[in-house]
């Protein structure tokens, strides 16, 4: 088995005395596309946190192809090749459209000591910025300030945002959460396009079941913090747990 | 762009004002640079003079406090204090050393070193904790500092400063230029003494220093700053390491605060604590970087001449305005001179109230907070 390219190791975060992800472990591979689904609450974004940075674990290890990152700063992790979106929009408000995928793209883009020269000096950033632009197809509201954008526009340009990172490890937290049925399409599309590549690690955390079957490979179940069940999607489908958690089935009747 | 503005009539109007805001703006800078630029032939008295080098090196401070609470939202009151360090280490070499160009230059880079060290120290240290923490911190060193100042008066003059002379070439006796009878030449009736080279020098290193404060709003380090400001958390999230970001521009700031505080000492040929630690320049500092706008650099221009001419004019203004109604009843008394600072506080509020984002910030729909 190759080195995994983001590994979960005994996981666990405890707020006082609430147990919030407990002793996940779980590996993720190249090519692959994680669906992870769990009630409210089961810690689903509370683990994506962990292992991209924003909150330090009580126990347990992060590793990135084999490297522990535990320790590392979240913008040490990006750098790194780790990317996440988040599930509520998490823009910078006053900036434009076209400057937030910037910022994204310059992150991991060693500039140097040129302090005094104007970002039009730059054109291969702007470039890349306007071509994540129009793959979210966010070109018509290229100039508006993030928070004057239509919610849907927000959510586009938060995952544009993971995309323009260029990451290896991609972590959408329910990246249609709140669009409407014509605009979720768009999202969709940009992760099935990232899954052509198959360097490309997946991580997707979303409720809708046509999506999840759509793209999925696989099935993560957090339930109350714990792993629960993982497997191919038609497999973890199927498993009384996974029903009992989202229909309210008990496991014996759906049985 | 097009596209959007057809789609959208609101953000059209939007689009339009933020036009005209801009051409109001950016007229009122350029008149300012004009009139700076020429200011000795323009206003050639000397309490016009020490106006017009005040906004110059007012104009550097405050946008360099702009860089950091407009740009990045770092929240700080030892500005004054790394202007200060500049300005002693300046003025206590020109003291001891004599008037010349070395001695400013000396002990110029030996306060600017200490305000960076200083810088790096305070940011390293605090710039990880909430803003309030760091504030406070910030406070508390400068006040160490001003007390430092007072009692430490056998190297800084204590409460009196330190007075001393300035390089020759700024002297009013030195004749720049001479017409054929060996005498200062005038231009449009202003001697080119060395008054008028004390100003130019004033007026171009600000210049240079204003200039470079654009630039690094303008580079791709400024956007950064911009979303530390505006997302700290999701700056983090996409590769910024925030507390060195923060920490880089806090030295930045300070090291153009000094530069601006030996600029100072060389025109004011005094420095003491009142003219450069004292927090009523900080105060001021601030209100001139809050009324022009945060996060607009031009907003510093704009609140520094606004400010400085009502601190220096507005007691004449009303004196004047009172000599013209004293033949009406309560009119005068109003409007007397000793009054000054209640519509000075009249005018702030009026400017707070009708430009929520400051002057430039309001008018060009941007900035921060």
């Amino acid at each position: 088995m190759t080195t995994p390219s983001l590994e979960s190791r005994d996981l666990t975060i405890r707020f006082g005395g609430h147990v919030a992800v407990n002793a996940v472990t779980c590996a993720f591979h190249p090519g692959e596309l994680t669906v992870i689904v769990g009630p409210n609450g089961a810690g689903k974004t509370t683990w994506f946190n962990l292992m991209s940075g924003q909150l330090r674990p009580s126990g347990g290890a992060i590793l990135k192809n084999g490297r522990d990152v535990t320790a590392l700063a979240p913008s040490a992790r990006a750098k790194a090749g780790m990317g996440r979106a988040f599930q509520l929009t998490n823009l910078f408000p006053k900036l434009s459209v076209l400057e937030n995928i910037r910022l994204a793209v310059q992150a991991r883009r060693q500039l140097g000591p040129r302090l005094f020269r104007p970002v039009s000096a730059f054109p291969q950033l702007v470039r890349k910025a306007e071509e994540h632009l129009a793959a979210a197809r966010l070109e018509k509201v290229a100039h508006m300030p993030a928070a004057a954008l239509p919610h849907g526009d927000q959510r586009k340009l938060e995952v544009a945002l993971l995309l323009a990172m260029e990451p290896d490890i991609f972590m959408f937290d329910e990246p249609t959460a709140g669009m409407s049925v014509d605009e979720a399409p768009v999202i969709l599309e940009l992760i099935a396009a990232i899954k052509q590549d198959t360097s490309k690690t997946i991580l997707l955390v979303e409720h809708k079941m046509d999506v999840v079957r759509a793209l999925a490979d696989r099935i993560v179940v957090l339930h109350n913090g714990e792993l629960v069940a993982d497997g191919p999607p038609d497999e973890v489908i199927a498993l009384p747990i996974v029903r009992e958690i989202y229909l309210g089935i008990p496991a014996e009747d759906a049985a | 762009m097009t596209a959007t503005t057809q789609a959208n009539p609101a953000a059209a109007s939007h689009v339009r004002a933020v036009r005209t805001g801009r051409i109001i703006v950016w007229s009122a800078a350029a008149i300012i640079a004009f009139c700076l630029m020429f200011a000795p032939f323009l206003f050639p008295d000397v309490r016009a003079q020490q106006v017009a080098a005040r906004i110059c090196v007012f104009i550097v401070l405050a946008a360099s406090y702009d860089l950091l609470i407009g740009y990045t939202g770092i929240v700080s009151f030892a500005h004054t204090m790394f202007f200060g360090f500049g300005a002693y280490g300046a003025a206590m070499a020109l003291k001891s050393m004599g008037a010349g160009f070395d001695a400013i230059f000396l002990g110029g880079a030996a306060g600017v070193a200490l305000a960076a060290l200083l810088a790096v120290a305070i940011g390293v240290l605090s710039l990880r904790v909430k803003a309030i923490f760091f504030a406070m911190v910030t406070l508390a060193a400068a006040s160490v500092m001003m007390v430092l100042a007072s009692q430490l008066s056998d190297f800084t003059g204590g409460e009196d400063g330190i007075v001393y002379s300035a390089p020759k070439l700024f002297s009013p006796a030195t004749k720049l230029l001479t017409d054929d009878n060996g005498k200062v030449l005038k231009i449009l009736g202003v001697s080119m003494n060395g008054k008028v080279a004390a100003y130019y020098f004033v007026f171009l290193s600000c210049l240079l220093l204003f200039y470079a404060l654009v630039r690094i709003v303008r580079s791709p380090l400024g956007t950064v700053l911009e979303a530390i400001r505006e997302n700290e958390l999701r700056a983090e999230a996409i590769g910024y390491r925030v507390v060195a970001y923060r920490t880089a521009v806090f030295v930045i700031a300070a090291i153009i605060a000094a530069i601006a505080g030996v600029i100072w000492a060389v025109w004011l040929k005094y420095t003491g604590p009142e003219s450069t630690l004292s927090f009523a320049i900080m105060i001021d500092i601030l209100l001139m970087v809050v009324i022009g706008g945060m996060g607009t650099m031009v907003g510093a221009v704009l609140g520094v001449v606004i400010m400085t001419l009502a601190q220096f004019y507005l007691k004449d203004v009303m004196a004047a305005a009172a000599e013209a109604t004293s033949g009406l009843p309560l009119v005068p008394h109003l409007v007397d001179p000793d009054r000054w600072l209640l519509w000075l506080g009249i005018l702030f509020i009026l400017l707070v109230y009708f430009f929520p984002a400051g002057i430039a910030g309001t008018l060009m729909k941007k900035g921060g907070h």
